[in-house]
Protein backbone atom coordinates (compact mmCIF):
# COMPACT_ATOMS: atom_id res chain seq x y z
CA UNK A 1 0.00 0.00 0.00
CA UNK A 2 1.43 3.30 -1.03
CA UNK A 3 -0.44 6.38 -0.79
CA UNK A 4 1.42 9.08 -2.97
CA UNK A 5 1.57 12.79 -2.91
CA UNK A 6 2.34 14.61 -6.11
CA UNK A 7 3.30 18.67 -6.14
CA UNK A 8 2.00 20.22 -9.51
CA UNK A 9 2.20 24.14 -9.81
CA UNK A 10 0.25 25.98 -12.77
CA UNK A 11 2.88 28.14 -14.97
CA UNK A 12 3.07 30.28 -17.89
CA UNK A 13 3.85 28.73 -21.01
CA UNK A 14 7.08 29.69 -21.85
CA UNK A 15 7.92 27.84 -25.15
CA UNK A 16 6.98 30.66 -27.23
CA UNK A 17 7.89 34.27 -26.36
CA UNK A 18 7.79 35.83 -22.41
CA UNK A 19 6.37 38.71 -21.40
CA UNK A 20 6.36 40.18 -18.03
CA UNK A 21 3.47 41.45 -15.92
CA UNK A 22 3.37 45.07 -16.36
CA UNK A 23 4.44 45.07 -11.88
CA UNK A 24 7.26 43.14 -13.39
CA UNK A 25 6.65 40.39 -10.40
CA UNK A 26 5.34 37.75 -12.77
CA UNK A 27 5.29 36.36 -16.16
CA UNK A 28 2.08 37.21 -17.84
CA UNK A 29 0.95 33.47 -18.74
CA UNK A 30 -2.17 35.32 -20.74
CA UNK A 31 -1.34 35.40 -24.15
CA UNK A 32 1.03 32.00 -24.09
CA UNK A 33 -1.82 30.06 -21.69
CA UNK A 34 -0.37 27.83 -18.71
CA UNK A 35 0.45 24.61 -18.17
CA UNK A 36 2.54 22.33 -15.89
CA UNK A 37 6.64 21.97 -15.52
CA UNK A 38 7.93 18.69 -17.79
CA UNK A 39 9.47 17.15 -14.66
CA UNK A 40 5.81 17.53 -12.95
CA UNK A 41 4.45 15.92 -15.80
CA UNK A 42 6.61 13.12 -15.39
CA UNK A 43 5.81 13.68 -11.22
CA UNK A 44 2.35 12.73 -12.23
CA UNK A 45 2.65 9.99 -14.73
CA UNK A 46 5.44 8.07 -11.64
CA UNK A 47 2.89 8.94 -9.25
CA UNK A 48 0.30 6.86 -11.47
CA UNK A 49 2.11 4.48 -11.80
CA UNK A 50 3.45 3.31 -8.52
CA UNK A 51 -0.66 3.59 -7.13
CA UNK A 52 -1.82 1.72 -9.98
CA UNK A 53 -2.59 -0.91 -7.81
CA UNK A 54 -5.55 0.48 -6.86
CA UNK A 55 -4.07 2.61 -4.02
CA UNK A 56 -4.23 6.96 -3.31
CA UNK A 57 -2.43 9.21 -6.04
CA UNK A 58 -3.46 12.98 -4.31
CA UNK A 59 -2.37 15.47 -6.66
CA UNK A 60 -1.29 19.24 -4.68
CA UNK A 61 -1.26 22.27 -6.17
CA UNK A 62 -0.87 25.96 -4.25
CA UNK A 63 -2.34 28.41 -6.45
CA UNK A 64 -5.26 30.66 -7.84
CA UNK A 65 -8.42 29.61 -8.63
CA UNK A 66 -7.41 28.46 -12.55
CA UNK A 67 -4.94 26.13 -10.83
CA UNK A 68 -7.85 23.63 -11.21
CA UNK A 69 -6.85 22.94 -14.53
CA UNK A 70 -3.38 21.30 -13.63
CA UNK A 71 -5.47 19.37 -11.01
CA UNK A 72 -7.89 18.23 -13.48
CA UNK A 73 -5.25 17.20 -16.24
CA UNK A 74 -3.57 15.63 -13.44
CA UNK A 75 -6.76 13.66 -12.35
CA UNK A 76 -7.31 12.66 -16.18
CA UNK A 77 -4.16 11.01 -15.93
CA UNK A 78 -4.08 8.82 -12.75
CA UNK A 79 -4.36 10.73 -10.21
CA UNK A 80 -7.07 9.81 -7.94
CA UNK A 81 -7.85 12.50 -5.30
CA UNK A 82 -6.83 16.80 -5.33
CA UNK A 83 -6.24 19.20 -3.19
CA UNK A 84 -5.93 23.07 -3.60
CA UNK A 85 -4.73 25.41 -1.42
CA UNK A 86 -5.89 28.78 -3.10
CA UNK A 87 -3.37 31.49 -2.93
CA UNK A 88 -1.97 34.05 -4.96
CA UNK A 89 1.79 31.92 -5.82
CA UNK A 90 3.39 34.92 -6.38
CA UNK A 91 2.77 35.67 -2.45
CA UNK A 92 4.71 32.60 -1.94
CA UNK A 93 8.25 32.25 -1.93
CA UNK A 94 9.83 28.44 -1.82
CA UNK A 95 10.00 28.19 2.18
CA UNK A 96 6.76 29.31 2.38
CA UNK A 97 5.17 27.15 -0.63
CA UNK A 98 7.31 23.81 1.41
CA UNK A 99 5.93 24.65 4.84
CA UNK A 100 1.74 24.65 3.42
CA UNK A 101 2.67 21.54 1.63
CA UNK A 102 3.76 20.34 5.16
CA UNK A 103 0.65 21.34 6.64
CA UNK A 104 -1.37 19.77 3.90
CA UNK A 105 0.60 16.23 4.47
CA UNK A 106 0.35 16.49 8.44
CA UNK A 107 -3.53 16.91 7.98
CA UNK A 108 -3.91 14.49 5.40
CA UNK A 109 -2.03 12.15 7.99
CA UNK A 110 -4.36 13.00 10.97
CA UNK A 111 -7.33 12.21 8.88
CA UNK A 112 -5.38 8.56 8.32
CA UNK A 113 -4.31 9.27 4.81
CA UNK A 114 -0.20 9.31 5.41
CA UNK A 115 1.31 10.12 2.21
CA UNK A 116 4.32 7.97 2.48
CA UNK A 117 5.94 9.17 -0.49
CA UNK A 118 5.78 12.89 -1.69
CA UNK A 119 6.98 13.60 -5.38
CA UNK A 120 8.03 16.80 -6.81
CA UNK A 121 9.54 18.38 -9.90
CA UNK A 122 13.34 19.07 -8.95
CA UNK A 123 12.88 23.19 -10.29
CA UNK A 124 9.76 24.84 -11.19
CA UNK A 125 9.62 25.87 -14.96
CA UNK A 126 8.80 29.62 -14.16
CA UNK A 127 10.55 30.71 -10.83
CA UNK A 128 13.46 27.74 -11.05
CA UNK A 129 13.97 27.71 -7.23
CA UNK A 130 14.78 24.46 -6.70
CA UNK A 131 14.82 23.68 -3.24
CA UNK A 132 10.67 23.21 -2.14
CA UNK A 133 11.34 19.19 -2.54
CA UNK A 134 14.35 19.80 -0.24
CA UNK A 135 12.68 22.22 2.16
CA UNK A 136 9.69 19.93 2.36
CA UNK A 137 11.85 16.91 3.57
CA UNK A 138 13.28 18.82 6.64
CA UNK A 139 9.56 20.54 7.18
CA UNK A 140 8.61 17.11 7.77
CA UNK A 141 11.81 15.32 9.17
CA UNK A 142 11.88 12.85 6.08
CA UNK A 143 14.78 11.54 3.61
CA UNK A 144 14.96 13.44 0.27
CA UNK A 145 16.81 11.99 -3.35
CA UNK A 146 16.37 14.61 -5.58
CA UNK A 147 16.86 15.34 -9.62
CA UNK A 148 15.73 11.13 -9.93
CA UNK A 149 13.79 9.95 -13.26
CA UNK A 150 12.82 6.36 -12.14
CA UNK A 151 10.77 5.28 -9.39
CA UNK A 152 9.56 2.44 -8.05
CA UNK A 153 8.24 1.23 -4.75
CA UNK A 154 8.18 -2.18 -3.36
CA UNK A 155 8.12 -3.43 0.72
CA UNK A 156 7.78 0.22 1.91
CA UNK A 157 11.33 1.04 0.19
CA UNK A 158 11.42 3.21 -2.84
CA UNK A 159 14.32 3.06 -5.32
CA UNK A 160 14.99 5.90 -7.58
CA UNK A 161 17.61 5.92 -10.31
CA UNK A 162 18.95 9.24 -12.22
CA UNK A 163 22.22 10.43 -13.50
CA UNK A 164 24.96 11.68 -11.68
CA UNK A 165 28.20 12.80 -12.89
CA UNK A 166 29.96 9.88 -12.36
CA UNK A 167 27.10 7.26 -14.58
CA UNK A 168 23.71 6.44 -13.37
CA UNK A 169 23.12 6.11 -9.74
CA UNK A 170 20.68 4.52 -7.50
CA UNK A 171 19.12 5.09 -4.52
CA UNK A 172 17.39 3.04 -1.85
CA UNK A 173 15.26 5.05 0.89
CA UNK A 174 12.54 3.28 3.20
CA UNK A 175 9.45 5.49 3.08
CA UNK A 176 8.23 7.72 4.44
CA UNK A 177 10.53 9.94 1.60
CA UNK A 178 10.26 13.06 -0.52
CA UNK A 179 11.49 12.73 -3.63
CA UNK A 180 12.09 14.83 -6.80
CA UNK A 181 11.84 14.50 -10.71
CA UNK A 182 13.63 14.97 -13.30
CA UNK A 183 12.34 14.52 -16.97
CA UNK A 184 13.40 11.59 -19.25
CA UNK A 185 12.36 8.47 -17.52
CA UNK A 186 9.10 8.05 -18.04
CA UNK A 187 6.32 8.74 -21.14
CA UNK A 188 3.79 10.71 -19.05
CA UNK A 189 0.86 9.49 -20.70
CA UNK A 190 -1.94 11.00 -22.99
CA UNK A 191 -5.55 11.34 -21.25
CA UNK A 192 -7.83 9.36 -22.49
CA UNK A 193 -11.99 10.45 -22.81
CA UNK A 194 -13.14 8.03 -20.02
CA UNK A 195 -9.88 9.43 -17.73
CA UNK A 196 -11.28 12.96 -18.74
CA UNK A 197 -14.94 12.01 -17.56
CA UNK A 198 -13.69 10.80 -14.46
CA UNK A 199 -11.45 13.53 -13.81
CA UNK A 200 -14.14 16.14 -13.62
CA UNK A 201 -16.27 14.22 -11.18
CA UNK A 202 -13.25 13.96 -8.30
CA UNK A 203 -13.97 16.55 -5.63
CA UNK A 204 -10.92 18.36 -4.89
CA UNK A 205 -10.08 19.13 -1.25
CA UNK A 206 -9.93 23.17 -1.29
CA UNK A 207 -8.13 25.02 1.65
CA UNK A 208 -6.82 28.40 2.32
CA UNK A 209 -2.93 28.70 3.24
CA UNK A 210 -2.09 28.16 7.15
CA UNK A 211 0.14 31.06 7.81
CA UNK A 212 0.88 33.91 6.32
CA UNK A 213 3.96 33.75 3.40
CA UNK A 214 6.81 35.76 4.15
CA UNK A 215 7.03 36.17 0.59
CA UNK A 216 9.72 35.38 -2.26
CA UNK A 217 13.20 37.69 -1.95
CA UNK A 218 12.20 39.09 -5.20
CA UNK A 219 13.24 42.84 -6.09
CA UNK A 220 11.92 42.45 -9.95
CA UNK A 221 11.79 40.73 -13.01
CA UNK A 222 13.66 41.42 -16.14
CA UNK A 223 13.92 40.05 -19.89
CA UNK A 224 16.91 39.91 -21.01
CA UNK A 225 18.34 42.36 -24.01
CA UNK A 226 17.56 40.80 -26.82
CA UNK A 227 20.26 39.60 -28.88
CA UNK A 228 21.44 41.11 -32.17
CA UNK A 229 21.34 38.78 -35.44
CA UNK A 230 24.57 38.41 -36.86
CA UNK A 231 23.33 36.13 -39.12
CA UNK A 232 25.29 34.92 -42.64
CA UNK A 233 22.85 33.35 -44.86
CA UNK A 234 24.34 30.55 -46.90
CA UNK A 235 21.60 29.99 -49.61
CA UNK A 236 18.42 28.81 -50.19
CA UNK A 237 17.42 25.07 -50.40
CA UNK A 238 20.13 22.10 -51.64
CA UNK A 239 21.90 24.89 -54.22
CA UNK A 240 23.86 25.76 -50.78
CA UNK A 241 25.50 22.90 -50.05
CA UNK A 242 28.76 24.01 -51.50
CA UNK A 243 28.39 27.13 -49.65
CA UNK A 244 27.75 24.75 -46.42
CA UNK A 245 30.56 22.31 -46.87
CA UNK A 246 33.05 25.71 -47.16
CA UNK A 247 32.05 26.44 -43.96
CA UNK A 248 32.78 23.27 -42.68
CA UNK A 249 36.22 23.50 -43.69
CA UNK A 250 36.86 27.11 -42.67
CA UNK A 251 36.16 25.62 -39.12
CA UNK A 252 37.84 22.47 -39.50
CA UNK A 253 34.96 19.97 -38.27
CA UNK A 254 35.50 18.38 -42.02
CA UNK A 255 37.48 14.94 -41.43
CA UNK A 256 39.58 14.32 -44.91
CA UNK B 1 34.55 34.98 4.24
CA UNK B 2 33.51 33.39 0.83
CA UNK B 3 32.74 29.78 0.91
CA UNK B 4 33.03 27.81 -2.27
CA UNK B 5 31.57 24.14 -2.73
CA UNK B 6 34.20 22.90 -5.40
CA UNK B 7 33.26 19.95 -7.30
CA UNK B 8 36.20 17.77 -8.88
CA UNK B 9 37.07 15.07 -11.45
CA UNK B 10 40.00 13.43 -12.40
CA UNK B 11 41.31 16.92 -13.74
CA UNK B 12 40.56 18.79 -11.31
CA UNK B 13 38.31 21.39 -10.40
CA UNK B 14 35.12 21.35 -12.80
CA UNK B 15 35.27 24.08 -15.37
CA UNK B 16 32.09 25.55 -13.85
CA UNK B 17 33.31 25.49 -10.17
CA UNK B 18 36.50 27.38 -11.33
CA UNK B 19 33.77 30.35 -12.72
CA UNK B 20 32.32 29.47 -9.13
CA UNK B 21 35.74 30.50 -7.95
CA UNK B 22 36.00 33.54 -10.27
CA UNK B 23 32.57 35.09 -9.14
CA UNK B 24 33.86 34.33 -5.30
CA UNK B 25 36.87 36.73 -6.36
CA UNK B 26 35.11 39.26 -7.48
CA UNK B 27 32.69 39.35 -4.75
CA UNK B 28 35.72 39.67 -2.44
CA UNK B 29 37.23 42.41 -4.45
CA UNK B 30 34.19 44.23 -4.22
CA UNK B 31 33.64 43.60 -0.86
CA UNK B 32 37.06 44.98 0.22
CA UNK B 33 39.35 41.72 -0.38
CA UNK B 34 37.24 39.75 1.18
CA UNK B 35 39.07 36.06 1.20
CA UNK B 36 37.78 33.13 -0.52
CA UNK B 37 37.87 29.35 0.83
CA UNK B 38 36.87 26.01 -0.66
CA UNK B 39 35.34 22.98 0.60
CA UNK B 40 36.30 20.05 -1.68
CA UNK B 41 34.75 16.40 -0.70
CA UNK B 42 37.43 13.71 -1.17
CA UNK B 43 40.85 13.43 -1.32
CA UNK B 44 42.08 16.56 -2.66
CA UNK B 45 46.03 15.79 -4.49
CA UNK B 46 48.61 17.99 -4.78
CA UNK B 47 47.30 19.06 -8.39
CA UNK B 48 44.26 19.64 -7.10
CA UNK B 49 45.60 22.41 -4.18
CA UNK B 50 48.16 23.90 -6.80
CA UNK B 51 45.31 24.98 -9.18
CA UNK B 52 43.15 25.87 -6.22
CA UNK B 53 46.02 28.28 -5.13
CA UNK B 54 46.23 29.95 -8.62
CA UNK B 55 42.39 30.59 -8.17
CA UNK B 56 43.42 32.65 -5.54
CA UNK B 57 41.68 30.30 -2.48
CA UNK B 58 42.88 30.92 0.81
CA UNK B 59 42.00 27.59 2.59
CA UNK B 60 41.06 24.05 1.31
CA UNK B 61 38.52 22.98 3.65
CA UNK B 62 38.87 18.90 2.70
CA UNK B 63 36.43 16.25 3.84
CA UNK B 64 36.88 13.07 4.59
CA UNK B 65 35.50 10.28 6.22
CA UNK B 66 32.93 6.91 6.32
CA UNK B 67 29.72 9.43 5.82
CA UNK B 68 31.35 10.42 2.03
CA UNK B 69 32.33 7.49 0.50
CA UNK B 70 29.18 7.46 -1.33
CA UNK B 71 26.95 10.64 -2.64
CA UNK B 72 24.23 11.94 -0.02
CA UNK B 73 23.09 15.26 -0.32
CA UNK B 74 22.53 16.11 3.31
CA UNK B 75 26.02 14.68 4.24
CA UNK B 76 27.80 16.82 2.11
CA UNK B 77 25.64 19.90 3.47
CA UNK B 78 26.10 19.16 6.97
CA UNK B 79 30.17 19.41 5.74
CA UNK B 80 29.54 22.87 4.10
CA UNK B 81 28.12 23.70 7.01
CA UNK B 82 31.07 22.53 9.17
CA UNK B 83 33.61 24.49 6.71
CA UNK B 84 31.73 27.74 7.10
CA UNK B 85 31.96 27.75 10.58
CA UNK B 86 35.93 27.11 10.59
CA UNK B 87 35.95 30.00 8.14
CA UNK B 88 33.29 32.00 9.17
CA UNK B 89 31.92 32.46 6.24
CA UNK B 90 28.99 34.52 5.28
CA UNK B 91 28.52 33.90 1.63
CA UNK B 92 28.18 30.15 0.66
CA UNK B 93 28.13 29.30 -2.89
CA UNK B 94 28.50 26.14 -5.30
CA UNK B 95 28.47 26.43 -9.31
CA UNK B 96 25.29 25.72 -10.74
CA UNK B 97 25.04 21.71 -11.40
CA UNK B 98 22.89 19.46 -10.40
CA UNK B 99 25.22 18.19 -7.01
CA UNK B 100 25.79 22.35 -6.98
CA UNK B 101 21.66 23.33 -6.39
CA UNK B 102 20.74 20.36 -4.23
CA UNK B 103 23.61 20.69 -1.58
CA UNK B 104 22.93 24.40 -1.29
CA UNK B 105 19.47 23.88 -1.10
CA UNK B 106 19.77 21.87 1.81
CA UNK B 107 22.84 24.03 3.54
CA UNK B 108 19.52 27.01 2.54
CA UNK B 109 17.36 24.64 4.55
CA UNK B 110 19.15 24.08 7.29
CA UNK B 111 20.60 26.94 8.27
CA UNK B 112 16.85 28.98 7.45
CA UNK B 113 17.87 31.33 5.04
CA UNK B 114 17.02 32.00 1.37
CA UNK B 115 18.39 30.66 -1.61
CA UNK B 116 18.99 32.19 -5.13
CA UNK B 117 19.61 29.64 -7.34
CA UNK B 118 21.63 29.74 -11.22
CA UNK B 119 23.03 33.85 -10.14
CA UNK B 120 24.29 35.51 -13.15
CA UNK B 121 25.93 39.07 -11.34
CA UNK B 122 25.45 40.76 -8.26
CA UNK B 123 24.84 44.55 -7.79
CA UNK B 124 25.03 46.54 -4.88
CA UNK B 125 26.30 44.33 -1.52
CA UNK B 126 24.49 46.37 1.14
CA UNK B 127 21.80 45.53 0.12
CA UNK B 128 22.91 42.54 -1.40
CA UNK B 129 21.14 41.96 -4.50
CA UNK B 130 21.33 39.13 -7.48
CA UNK B 131 20.24 38.79 -10.49
CA UNK B 132 19.41 35.38 -11.66
CA UNK B 133 18.16 32.99 -14.69
CA UNK B 134 14.48 31.78 -14.62
CA UNK B 135 11.94 30.60 -16.93
CA UNK B 136 14.88 28.50 -18.34
CA UNK B 137 16.82 31.63 -19.03
CA UNK B 138 14.57 33.56 -21.18
CA UNK B 139 13.69 36.07 -17.84
CA UNK B 140 16.27 37.17 -14.67
CA UNK B 141 14.95 38.04 -11.62
CA UNK B 142 16.96 40.24 -9.10
CA UNK B 143 16.64 38.88 -5.97
CA UNK B 144 17.41 40.42 -2.32
CA UNK B 145 19.89 38.00 -0.16
CA UNK B 146 19.39 39.67 3.15
CA UNK B 147 20.47 37.04 5.59
CA UNK B 148 23.42 35.72 6.66
CA UNK B 149 24.97 33.38 5.22
CA UNK B 150 24.10 34.37 2.11
CA UNK B 151 23.46 31.06 -0.13
CA UNK B 152 23.10 30.65 -3.76
CA UNK B 153 24.53 29.36 -6.67
CA UNK B 154 26.22 30.17 -10.01
CA UNK B 155 24.82 29.90 -13.53
CA UNK B 156 27.06 27.83 -15.70
CA UNK B 157 29.36 30.24 -18.08
CA UNK B 158 28.01 33.50 -16.54
CA UNK B 159 31.35 34.37 -15.66
CA UNK B 160 34.43 33.12 -17.59
CA UNK B 161 37.15 30.57 -15.14
CA UNK B 162 40.27 32.75 -14.62
CA UNK B 163 43.22 32.42 -12.65
CA UNK B 164 43.84 34.89 -9.71
CA UNK B 165 46.08 37.62 -10.47
CA UNK B 166 48.00 36.57 -7.44
CA UNK B 167 48.47 32.97 -5.99
CA UNK B 168 47.32 32.19 -2.43
CA UNK B 169 48.06 29.78 0.01
CA UNK B 170 45.11 27.27 -0.25
CA UNK B 171 45.85 25.93 2.65
CA UNK B 172 44.97 22.41 3.62
CA UNK B 173 42.96 21.88 6.39
CA UNK B 174 40.98 19.29 7.43
CA UNK B 175 37.31 19.13 7.75
CA UNK B 176 35.30 16.27 9.80
CA UNK B 177 31.96 17.60 10.26
CA UNK B 178 29.45 14.98 12.60
CA UNK B 179 26.56 13.51 10.12
CA UNK B 180 24.18 11.98 11.66
CA UNK B 181 22.43 9.23 10.78
CA UNK B 182 19.21 11.08 9.20
CA UNK B 183 21.34 12.59 6.87
CA UNK B 184 23.17 9.27 5.16
CA UNK B 185 19.41 7.80 4.82
CA UNK B 186 19.17 9.15 1.20
CA UNK B 187 23.10 8.26 -0.21
CA UNK B 188 23.66 6.75 -3.48
CA UNK B 189 23.97 3.25 -3.16
CA UNK B 190 25.46 1.74 -6.39
CA UNK B 191 26.78 3.88 -9.63
CA UNK B 192 26.72 2.26 -13.07
CA UNK B 193 29.07 3.23 -15.82
CA UNK B 194 27.50 5.31 -18.58
CA UNK B 195 26.78 3.86 -20.94
CA UNK B 196 29.33 4.96 -24.04
CA UNK B 197 28.20 7.01 -27.10
CA UNK B 198 25.30 8.00 -24.87
CA UNK B 199 24.78 11.97 -23.64
CA UNK B 200 28.26 11.63 -22.72
CA UNK B 201 29.70 12.01 -25.88
CA UNK B 202 27.17 14.46 -26.84
CA UNK B 203 28.11 16.54 -24.13
CA UNK B 204 31.86 16.56 -25.09
CA UNK B 205 31.84 16.13 -29.32
CA UNK B 206 32.97 18.84 -31.36
CA UNK B 207 30.15 18.59 -33.91
CA UNK B 208 26.88 18.33 -32.88
CA UNK B 209 24.26 17.55 -35.44
CA UNK B 210 20.38 18.65 -34.00
CA UNK B 211 16.69 17.35 -35.47
CA UNK B 212 13.63 18.82 -34.56
CA UNK B 213 10.14 18.46 -35.55
CA UNK B 214 10.95 19.01 -39.15
CA UNK B 215 12.15 15.90 -38.86
CA UNK B 216 8.62 14.78 -39.53
CA UNK B 217 8.80 11.41 -38.21
CA UNK B 218 10.74 8.63 -36.96
CA UNK B 219 11.81 7.98 -40.07
CA UNK B 220 12.84 11.35 -41.14
CA UNK B 221 16.47 11.07 -39.51
CA UNK B 222 18.46 8.53 -42.18
CA UNK B 223 20.45 11.50 -43.66
CA UNK B 224 21.09 13.63 -40.55
CA UNK B 225 22.21 10.29 -39.18
CA UNK B 226 24.90 10.39 -42.16
CA UNK B 227 25.87 13.43 -41.62
CA UNK B 228 26.64 13.03 -37.75
CA UNK B 229 28.59 10.24 -39.41
CA UNK B 230 30.37 11.75 -41.83
CA UNK B 231 31.09 14.56 -39.53
CA UNK B 232 32.25 12.06 -36.88
CA UNK B 233 29.91 14.09 -34.74
CA UNK B 234 26.74 13.13 -32.28
CA UNK B 235 23.26 13.27 -32.95
CA UNK B 236 21.19 15.98 -30.60
CA UNK B 237 17.49 16.70 -30.82
CA UNK B 238 14.55 18.69 -29.48
CA UNK B 239 12.03 17.64 -26.96
CA UNK B 240 9.18 17.55 -29.50
CA UNK B 241 11.60 14.87 -31.09
CA UNK B 242 11.94 12.91 -27.64
CA UNK B 243 8.17 13.54 -26.82
CA UNK B 244 6.85 11.67 -29.66
CA UNK B 245 8.97 9.03 -29.03
CA UNK B 246 11.45 9.36 -32.43
CA UNK B 247 14.62 9.64 -30.37
CA UNK B 248 15.94 8.25 -27.36
CA UNK B 249 15.81 11.31 -24.13
CA UNK B 250 19.50 11.01 -23.45
CA UNK B 251 19.75 12.51 -27.43
CA UNK B 252 17.83 15.48 -25.72
CA UNK B 253 19.44 19.14 -25.92
CA UNK B 254 18.11 21.75 -23.76
CA UNK B 255 17.12 22.91 -20.02
CA UNK B 256 15.78 19.42 -19.31
CA UNK B 257 18.58 17.68 -21.28
CA UNK B 258 22.05 18.30 -22.29
CA UNK B 259 24.05 21.30 -22.18
CA UNK B 260 26.47 20.91 -25.27
CA UNK B 261 29.44 23.57 -26.23
CA UNK B 262 30.36 21.41 -29.33
CA UNK B 263 32.44 23.77 -32.21
CA UNK B 264 29.87 23.84 -34.53
CA UNK B 265 26.02 22.92 -33.42
CA UNK B 266 24.21 22.12 -36.80
CA UNK B 267 20.42 22.15 -35.72
CA UNK B 268 18.09 21.09 -38.23
CA UNK B 269 14.83 22.17 -37.99
CA UNK B 270 14.88 23.08 -34.49
CA UNK B 271 12.84 26.76 -34.25
CA UNK B 272 15.24 27.41 -31.03
CA UNK B 273 12.82 27.47 -27.97
CA UNK B 274 14.59 29.20 -25.39
CA UNK B 275 14.49 26.04 -23.37
CA UNK B 276 16.35 24.26 -26.46
CA UNK B 277 18.62 27.45 -26.73
CA UNK B 278 19.84 26.79 -22.87
CA UNK B 279 21.42 23.57 -23.99
CA UNK B 280 23.25 24.71 -27.01
CA UNK B 281 23.79 28.43 -26.09
CA UNK B 282 27.42 27.69 -25.48
CA UNK B 283 28.45 26.65 -29.25
CA UNK B 284 31.27 28.29 -30.75
CA UNK B 285 29.03 28.52 -34.48
CA UNK B 286 25.91 27.93 -35.11
CA UNK B 287 24.52 26.53 -38.22
CA UNK B 288 20.98 26.70 -38.61
CA UNK B 289 18.84 24.89 -41.08
CA UNK B 290 15.19 25.31 -41.56
CA UNK B 291 12.15 26.28 -43.62
CA UNK B 292 11.75 29.43 -41.78
CA UNK B 293 14.03 32.38 -42.15
CA UNK B 294 12.60 34.15 -38.91
CA UNK B 295 12.95 31.11 -36.88
CA UNK B 296 14.60 32.23 -33.38
CA UNK B 297 17.30 29.33 -34.18
CA UNK B 298 18.36 31.40 -37.65
CA UNK B 299 18.02 34.88 -36.31
CA UNK B 300 20.69 33.49 -33.31
CA UNK B 301 22.93 31.45 -35.54
CA UNK B 302 26.13 31.88 -37.05
CA UNK B 303 24.66 30.75 -40.39
CA UNK B 304 22.08 29.51 -42.21
CA UNK B 305 20.69 27.92 -44.78
CA UNK B 306 16.43 28.28 -45.45
CA UNK B 307 14.86 25.30 -47.09
CA UNK B 308 13.75 21.84 -46.50
CA UNK B 309 16.24 19.65 -44.50
CA UNK B 310 14.85 16.69 -46.17
CA UNK B 311 16.71 18.57 -49.94
CA UNK B 312 19.39 20.81 -47.98
CA UNK B 313 21.29 17.38 -45.95
CA UNK B 314 21.14 15.17 -48.78
CA UNK B 315 23.02 17.81 -50.84
CA UNK B 316 25.43 18.43 -47.94
CA UNK B 317 26.14 14.75 -47.86
CA UNK B 318 26.72 14.22 -51.31
CA UNK B 319 29.23 17.25 -51.90
CA UNK B 320 31.02 15.92 -48.37
CA UNK B 321 31.40 12.56 -50.16
CA UNK B 322 31.95 14.33 -53.49
CA UNK B 323 35.25 16.55 -51.59
CA UNK B 324 36.56 13.57 -50.03
CA UNK B 325 36.69 11.74 -53.53
C1 LIG C 1 9.95 23.43 -18.70
C2 LIG C 1 10.26 23.17 -20.13
C3 LIG C 1 11.43 22.52 -20.44
C4 LIG C 1 11.77 22.27 -21.78
N1 LIG C 1 12.95 21.67 -22.04
C5 LIG C 1 13.32 21.50 -23.33
C6 LIG C 1 14.59 20.94 -23.67
O1 LIG C 1 15.37 20.53 -22.80
N2 LIG C 1 14.92 20.81 -24.97
C7 LIG C 1 14.09 21.22 -25.97
O2 LIG C 1 14.46 21.08 -27.15
N3 LIG C 1 12.89 21.74 -25.69
C8 LIG C 1 12.48 21.89 -24.39
N4 LIG C 1 11.26 22.41 -24.14
C9 LIG C 1 10.31 22.58 -25.26
C10 LIG C 1 10.51 23.85 -26.05
O3 LIG C 1 9.77 24.89 -25.44
C11 LIG C 1 10.00 23.67 -27.50
O4 LIG C 1 8.66 23.26 -27.48
C12 LIG C 1 10.80 22.66 -28.33
O5 LIG C 1 12.19 22.89 -28.20
C13 LIG C 1 10.41 22.78 -29.78
O6 LIG C 1 11.00 21.75 -30.52
P1 LIG C 1 11.24 21.91 -32.10
O7 LIG C 1 12.09 23.09 -32.33
O8 LIG C 1 11.70 20.60 -32.60
O9 LIG C 1 9.75 22.10 -32.65
P2 LIG C 1 9.01 23.39 -33.20
O10 LIG C 1 9.06 24.50 -32.23
O11 LIG C 1 7.69 22.93 -33.66
O12 LIG C 1 9.88 23.86 -34.43
C14 LIG C 1 10.03 23.14 -35.62
C15 LIG C 1 10.92 23.96 -36.52
O13 LIG C 1 11.23 23.20 -37.67
C16 LIG C 1 11.06 24.00 -38.84
N5 LIG C 1 10.74 23.04 -39.90
C17 LIG C 1 9.59 22.36 -40.08
N6 LIG C 1 9.69 21.53 -41.13
C18 LIG C 1 10.95 21.67 -41.61
C19 LIG C 1 11.67 21.05 -42.69
N7 LIG C 1 11.11 20.10 -43.47
N8 LIG C 1 12.94 21.43 -42.90
C20 LIG C 1 13.53 22.39 -42.12
N9 LIG C 1 12.88 23.00 -41.11
C21 LIG C 1 11.61 22.64 -40.86
C22 LIG C 1 9.98 25.00 -38.50
O14 LIG C 1 10.12 26.16 -39.29
C23 LIG C 1 10.28 25.26 -37.03
O15 LIG C 1 11.20 26.32 -36.87
C24 LIG C 1 10.89 22.67 -22.81
C25 LIG C 1 9.71 23.32 -22.50
C26 LIG C 1 9.38 23.58 -21.18
C27 LIG C 1 8.11 24.30 -20.88
N1 LIG D 1 2.83 26.62 -5.90
C1 LIG D 1 3.17 25.32 -5.93
N2 LIG D 1 2.21 24.36 -5.79
C2 LIG D 1 2.54 23.04 -5.81
N3 LIG D 1 3.80 22.60 -5.98
C3 LIG D 1 4.78 23.51 -6.12
C4 LIG D 1 4.53 24.91 -6.11
N4 LIG D 1 5.70 25.55 -6.27
C5 LIG D 1 6.65 24.59 -6.41
N5 LIG D 1 6.11 23.37 -6.31
C6 LIG D 1 6.78 22.06 -6.44
O1 LIG D 1 8.14 22.21 -6.10
C7 LIG D 1 8.98 21.88 -7.21
C8 LIG D 1 10.25 22.70 -7.19
O2 LIG D 1 9.93 24.07 -7.27
P1 LIG D 1 11.01 25.24 -7.08
O3 LIG D 1 11.81 24.89 -5.87
O4 LIG D 1 10.18 26.47 -6.89
O5 LIG D 1 11.84 25.28 -8.32
C9 LIG D 1 8.10 22.07 -8.42
O6 LIG D 1 8.55 21.31 -9.52
C10 LIG D 1 6.75 21.59 -7.89
O7 LIG D 1 6.66 20.17 -7.91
Amino acid sequence: MTNVLVCVKRVPDSSSEVVLTDDGQSVDGRYAGFTMSAHEECAVEIAAQVTSGGDEATVLTLGDADAVEQLRASLAVGCTAATHVVADPQRFGPADVAREIAVVVRDHEAQGRSHDLVLLGNDAADSGDFQVGIRLAYELGRPVVNGVNTVTVADGVVTATGSGPDGHETYRVPLPAVVTILEGGVQPRYPTVPGRMKAKKVPIEERTPAAEPTGPKRVRLLLPPPAPSNVEILGTGPEAAPAVVDVLEKLGVLAR
Amino acid sequence: MILVLVETDASGAIEVSREALTFARSLGDAGGGIPVDAVVVGDVADALRDQLATYGVRTVHRVTGDAFTSYAGAAWAAAVQEARRQAGSVVVMAAGTPRGNEVIAHVAAREGVAMAANVLSFGGLAPFVVTRQVVGGAALEEMRLDERPAVFTVAGHAVEAQPAPARADAALVDCAPAVSESDLVARVVSTEEPEPDLSGSLRSARVVIGAGRGAGSADGFKDLLELTDLLGGSLGVSRVVTSLGWRPHHEQVGQTGSRISPDLYIPCGISGAIQHWAGCSSAKSILAINTDAEAPMVTKATYAVIGDLHEVVPAINEEIRRRQG
